[in-house]
């Protein structure tokens, strides 16, 4: 794009990105500062996100960004098109095809590769800012490894409901070390962290912290041996592909209270039912 | 009703923009405000937009005024997007508000003083009725400026500190910090505090600034001087050794004089409270220094209690381009947390049946 760098950002501020994400794959899970820049897209709409595909894009690369696990969500389409304008890279809307995945709130049905990175969009990094308001007071924490704060809401929450009450954006510990946000993804999500092949980014750039977790890394939700962690899920197979494994949203079809469930993954939906598979809502696809 | 997984994302966006253009247009019987009309009538604006949006050009900040619509939290956010793509050529060296060329010069601790009172183009004494003439075209009556040359105009702190009464101004030892290229780290020191404040959202400082008079981290403040005017800003290029001026800015500083009665180590002396803005903002400089004296609290063993001493609070929610993307950004969809959020209410209330 005429008047700007490859990506938006010059290189300078790639290079000083790449040395944050650089020591926040030595350190999992560690929150790493860097000089976020100022994005012509609004803080809390992904600026972190952003900053961090705009540092690893190459030229070569295929780019896929979903918001909400879907490609066609305003925003999604947004910083798709800022990358396809500013950088000129080939995008996708296929998981697998994708070298880099940019997410908000979901991570894909579909098992990543270790030839793909995703990048996770951030609003608020410090996963104990609800319990202690000072970041000064939450880094402390975090160098003594001082996490009984958590468990503690955690163990209120059982005595209160008989069971833990956060259902996104769920505490998990990384390499056994690091608390970390996983983001707001639902806790449905969390078991995909373990162990995923692809390395994984997470980018806040309203609040300057970037973070990491390399391939193969364990990554535990937080819980107690009699109560184990537990996704949350609604009970039913996607009204439109017929899947039971896939996380579902729910749409409000009348005002009586009809409601369908849907994949939130487009992507997986849509291949699902161009293989033929049908839900009770569904319909056939017609042969292209 | 049919579901059909929602598409078109791309076309909405696209019409939204075109209906924006057209939106901000008006009505195409009226003339286009052109660009410089706003820099030259709305002069206000144009400085606030350069003084949160953080880069004194008076023509691109009408620019994103008029892009914005008027709109000037959305304007500062246009030219802090493009200010941050900006190469960097060189650091001026300090501006020497002591040789401001002064439009506007006053102090409310002493009645007069070296280089006397200057009220410049102020509002403060208009009866605000309104002006009905100003729904035509106006004359304006030629404004009389004195023949004489304003005296030199030493700064109120500079004649207290000349008895000792007021704490000196160390100066600085290492080069002051910078928000747009470092992140936020704490202990934060007084330079990124005032970067912070000076950058920060007008309504948000004046009303911690506020709440500093009304009993939230009070500091006894006097206003001991405001003026405002042009400064030339110097840059001393490594190669020559000297510095070279490039050019003009207009700054509105505001020095607040504290009352303090003195800790173990300090004698009781007055302490300084400062504010410093691009462009003629009076109301934002001084709210400026009074959120400054207040975060000194600690520093000079006061009690840390208010919203305004708090040093973490004040900084990391006084940027208002910040804090519009993060709390606009909640209509953003949010249906895969809120969908866990009701299959986990769901569930509670179950197994509490």
């Amino acid at each position: 794009m005429k008047g700007y760098n490859f990506a938006y950002l010059d290189e300078q501020t790639k290079r000083m990105i790449r040395r944050g994400l650089l020591k926040a794959v030595a350190i999992p899970g560690h929150q790493v500062p860097f000089g976020s820049r100022e994005m012509p897209l609004p803080y809390g709409w992904g600026t972190g996100g952003i900053q961090v595909t705009a540092s690893i894009l190459g030229a070569n690369d295929v780019l896929k960004v979903i918001d909400q696990g879907a490609d066609d969500t305003t925003n999604a389409v947004s910083i798709r098109r800022f990358f396809a304008r500013t950088a000129g890279v080939a995008t996708t809307t296929a998981t697998a095809e994708a070298t880099v995945i940019q997410t908000r709130h979901r991570i894909p049905e579909k098992q990543l590769r270790e030839d793909q990175i995703i990048v996770y969009q951030v609003p608020q990094p410090e996963p104990l800012f609800r319990l202690e308001s000072s970041r000064v007071e939450t880094k402390r924490m975090h160098g003594l490894s001082d996490y009984g704060l958590m468990h503690v809401k955690l163990y209120e929450d059982i005595s209160r409901f008989g069971q833990i009450s956060i259902s996104y954006d769920y505490p998990v510990m990384v390499n056994e070390r690091y608390l970390m946000s996983p983001s707001p993804i639902p806790a449905f999500d969390n078991p995909k962290m373990d162990m995923m092949p692809a390395l994984q980014l997470f980018g806040a750039g309203r609040e300057k912290r970037i973070y990491a977790i390399p391939p193969w890394t364990r990554v535990k939700s937080l819980d107690f041996e009699d109560h184990p962690f537990r996704t949350i899920n609604a009970p039913h197979p996607c009204g439109l592909c017929g899947a039971t494994d896939s996380y579902l949203d729910e749409v409000v079809t009348d005002n009586h209270g009809g409601r369908l469930f849907v994949c939130s993954d487009t992507d997986h939906c849509a291949e699902r039912r161009a293989a033929g598979h049908v839900g009770t809502d569904g319909f056939q696809e017609a042969a292209e | 009703m049919a579901y059909v997984a929602v598409k078109g994302g791309e076309k909405a966006i696209d019409n939204a923009h075109a209906w924006l253009a057209r939106e901000r247009r008006g009505d195409t019987v009226h003339p286009v405000l052109s660009v410089a009309q706003i820099e030259e009538q709305l002069g206000r604006s144009v400085d606030r937009v350069m003084a949160e949006g953080s880069l004194y050009d008076r023509e691109l900040a009408a620019l994103a005024i008029k892009q914005a619509q008027g709109d000037l939290i959305e304007a500062a956010f246009l030219i802090r997007a493009y200010r941050t793509t900006l190469p960097r050529f060189a650091h001026s060296r300090p501006v020497e508000t002591a040789a401001m060329r002064i439009e506007r010069r006053v102090s409310a601790v002493f009645k007069d003083l070296p280089g006397g009172q200057v009220l410049g183009p102020t509002y403060d004494y208009t009866h605000r009725l309104l002006d009905f003439s100003l729904l035509d075209d106006e004359a304006v009556a030629p404004a009389t400026r004195s023949p004489h040359p304003l005296e030199p105009m030493p700064r109120v702190p500079d004649i207290l500190g000349q008895e000792g009464l007021i704490e000196p101004d160390t100066s600085a030892e290492q080069e002051p910090g910078d928000l747009t290229r470092e992140p936020l780290t704490f202990p934060a020191d007084r330079d990124v505090r005032l970067q912070a404040l000076a950058r920060g959202d007008e309504g948000f400082i004046l009303g911690l600034g506020y709440s500093t008079q009304r009993g939230y981290g009070g500091s006894h403040p006097f206003a001991g001087e405001i003026r405002m005017g042009e400064v030339s800003v110097e840059i001393e290029p490594a190669e020559l050794g000297f510095s070279i001026d490039i050019g003009d800015l207009v700054l509105t500083e505001c020095q607040m004089v504290n009352q303090f009665k003195g800790s173990k180590t300090v004698p009781p002396q007055f302490t300084r409270g400062y504010g410093l803005i691009f462009g003629f903002g009076e109301r934002k400089a001084m709210s400026m220094a009074l959120v400054d004296r207040a975060m000194r609290a600690g520093e000079l063993g006061e009690d840390v209690t208010a919203p305004a001493q708090n040093i973490e609070f004040v900084l990391y929610h006084s940027d208002n381009i910040e804090a519009t993307g993060f709390v606009e950004h909640l209509k953003l969809p949010h249906y895969v947390d809120f969908q866990s959020e009701l299959q986990n209410v769901r569930r509670m209330r179950e197994s509490a049946a």
